[in-house]
């Protein structure tokens, strides 16, 4: 089942984009690091994923409990849920081309 | 704040501690880690740094009240329960009760792709989480090192790593930090740069072949501690440090005595045998019988109804008991009575420090009064002397604890010379007995010496160790002009001068007889004498007689002869009487 998912979905990023990706982005309060990483991230995905991503932002501050469910040890740390398989990105995205690469969007592009 | 009474400084300047729990660590450092503060444990691969780590835990979470949390980097929640589990640690059941917590943190540096500035602040997050939800004093961190690994930036690592260790310690948790050992420094990573507080060193060296595991409190801020490497052994029961210098020789004594079993033994040991609860010494060269006075020592203990555990290094029960059975020492029936338990075992068969955790265990489930180890010298294969020495310093304090006597018999190689090693372990030793071959005259001979034996009268003669089908005896060797006759030439001796005494006898015998012909001779004599003078007497009194009869017979014939002549009658008769009357005077 899981590897399913995995084989469609590796198709889908690499023919045709259809499936909309869940984008995770930890954060552990307002920190200027994680505004940072935010607003680079929406940028991102505003210019190569338009209407097809979604972005949940988790505060761990706030929800500590989430932080040992994608093994969250740096923040910023932006997980890709969807499409798999599941990659991290960590750091504020300031450097759009790493971040492009680690969410794979490079060939897509 | 508890146990801190190991600590000599007054209250204002003292470091509280905190327990681990781990035998013989919290011996060495006073008490034990220092409280609210982190230790770094570092140390190669497979040295029981994680074992310590959980062990610390687990003990924390059990016996101490304490509930922690483990974070391991490198193995997961299922493989740490399991592998400590292995030393009989209830991990599981600890961390079902809440009183442990385990976070695996997972690290693949493949899946993680680096953009731009971070911080650890998820990591902290995550174990705040873990230790509030427990409200936990004790924190492991296993291994911090995967986040060099597992971190491409590493001046972020190091700015972040120095955070940790300042939040660790204002949450006010006791830490340890577990640390691969560097080449040239402590740690890889140079982490005991972080860690000011406390340093234990971890080793696992190979000595001719065989493991043994150190440990070294390398840095202990404001606090004595023993600064030596201890051997230390992981066990069934988790950890065991081997503290051989903090050693107290606080031990209770007993004055009771208890035979050897062989009675003339005894009698050199002042009467009355071994005190109950001493360590005895039985060195000697190979086939001198070391085996048997032990063996000995052991039925008249277990005949006595005293439990008795024989550690035996190089032979088999079966083969000690059918070999004492030759010289009369029925072992079976107490052995299946439970009063002799055998434990056999090859000293190559694993590393000193497993013997010893073996040792212990038997020790603790049997319960004994005697202790008896044969060779102690087969375990100098298994670790260097001073280990073993170590070794036995620490088997002895815990059998003198529990008033055990233990008897330990020590193989020497050659000659006369005793080994430096021996010379070492005979110090631990209350009494020391030496079991020597002597040959001469074309055969070998035992003898025994008692060496030492502290707090009694014993005997400085050396005697000839006899070991017949009718068991063991001492006899008093003779000392001759060559030296000490043994054997045939003691028999020869005693024949000599048996010899001797009977010629002497005879001699005797002879002269009283003499004295007898010579009074005899003498009394003969004066017999004789005797007779000669009574001879002479008569013949004496008989011309006493004679001489009497004819002054009568004259007087007469005077007085006759006078009548006749008519004389002056008054006159003559007057005169006539006083004339005999010198006669009778002379």
């Amino acid at each position: 089942m899981k590897t399913g998912t995995a084989k469609r979905c590796a198709f889908a990023a690499a023919g045709a984009p259809a499936k909309v990706w869940q984008l995770r982005l930890y954060v552990a309060g307002q920190t200027p690091k994680s505004l940072t990483a935010f607003s680079n991230l929406k940028q991102i995905c505003e210019n190569h994923l338009a209407g097809r991503y979604r972005i949940e932002v988790i505060d761990l501050l706030e929800k500590p409990g989430l932080s040992k469910g994608d093994q969250i040890l740096a923040i910023p740390t932006l997980v890709r849920k969807l499409p798999q398989p599941v990659r991290k990105i960590i750091g504020d995205l300031s450097n759009t081309e790493r971040v492009l690469v680690g969410l794979d969007l490079r060939d897509a592009g | 704040m508890k146990n801190n009474g190991h600590q000599s400084t007054s209250p204002t300047v003292c470091l509280p501690k905190c327990p681990t729990g781990i035998q013989g660590l919290d011996e060495i450092t006073g008490g034990g880690l220092p409280r609210g503060r982190t230790t770094l444990v570092c140390g190669g691969a497979g040295c029981g740094k994680t074992l310590f780590a959980a062990e610390f835990l687990v003990r924390g979470a059990a016996q101490f009240g304490e509930p922690g949390v483990f974070m391991s980097f490198e193995e997961t929640d299922a493989e740490l329960k399991s592998n400590v589990a292995s030393l009989g640690f209830d991990l599981a059941g600890l961390v079902r009760r809440k009183k442990i917590v385990l976070e695996h943190v997972y690290i693949e540096r493949s899946e993680i792709q680096e953009t731009g500035e971070y911080d650890l602040e998820g990591l902290f997050v995550r174990l705040n989480h873990a230790i509030d939800s427990i409200g936990a004093k004790r924190v492991v961190l296993d291994t911090l090192e995967a986040l060099f690994a597992g971190l491409p930036n590493e001046a972020i690592v190091r700015a972040e790593l120095r955070r940790l260790f300042r939040w660790l310690k204002d949450k006010g948790v006791t830490a340890i930090i577990t640390a691969e050992r560097g080449r040239e420094q402590m740690t890889r990573h140079g982490l005991e740069e972080y860690v000011s507080d406390c340093v234990i060193l971890l080793d696992h060296r190979v000595h001719d072949q065989i493991a043994t595991r150190h440990l070294r409190v390398v840095k202990y801020r404001g606090a004595l501690h023993g600064t030596n490497e201890f051997p230390f052994l992981i066990g069934d029961e988790g950890l065991s440090v081997l503290p051989i210098t903090s050693l107290g020789l606080t031990h209770k004594v007993s004055s009771k005595r208890i035979s050897t079993g062989i009675p003339r033994l005894d009698a050199m040991l002042g009467g009355r045998g071994f005190f109950r609860g001493s360590s005895i010494l039985l060195t000697g060269t190979p086939g001198t019988g070391k085996t048997i006075v032990s063996a000995c020592f052991a039925q008249a203990a277990a005949r006595r109804g005293e439990r008795v555990l024989f550690f035996s290094f190089e032979e088999s029960p079966d083969q000690i008991i059918r070999n004492t059975r030759s010289i009369e020492l029925r072992l079976e029936p107490l052995v299946k009575r439970g009063l002799l338990r055998f434990h056999s075992a090859r000293p190559t068969l694993y590393g000193l420090e497993m013997h010893l955790a073996t040792m212990f265990k038997e020790i603790a489930a049997f319960q004994p009064h005697v202790v008896i180890v044969d060779p102690i010298t087969s375990l100098m294969v298994a670790g260097t002397d001073f280990e073993t020495k170590g070794m036995v310093t620490r088997l002895i304090d815990y059998l003198k604890g529990g008033q055990v006597t233990s008897l330990f018999t020590s193989l020497t190689h050659g000659g006369h010379a005793l080994q430096q090693s021996e010379i070492a372990m005979s110090s631990l030793m209350d009494s020391w007995l030496l079991l020597q071959d002597f040959e001469g005259n074309g055969e070998r001979n035992r003898l025994l010496y008692v060496i030492k034996a502290r707090g009694m009268a014993h005997s400085n003669q050396v005697r000839e160790f006899l070991i017949s089908n009718r068991g063991i005896d001492l006899v008093d060797a003779y000392i001759g002009p060559s030296g000490v006759l043994t054997g045939a030439s003691r028999v020869a001796q005693a024949a000599r001068e048996k010899a001797e005494a009977l010629a002497s006898q005879q001699e005797a015998a002879r002269r009283k007889r003499e004295l007898v012909r010579k009074r005899a001779t003498l009394e003969r004599q004066i017999a004789g004498l005797r007779s000669e003078y009574e001879t002479e007497e008569v013949e004496l009194r008989r011309m006493d007689e004679q001489v009497g009869t004819r002054t009568r017979v004259l007087t007469a014939e005077r007085t006759e002869l006078a009548r006749l002549r008519q004389a002056d009658d008054i006159g003559v008769a007057a005169r006539v009487p006083g004339k005999p009357k010198p006669m009778n005077g002379k």
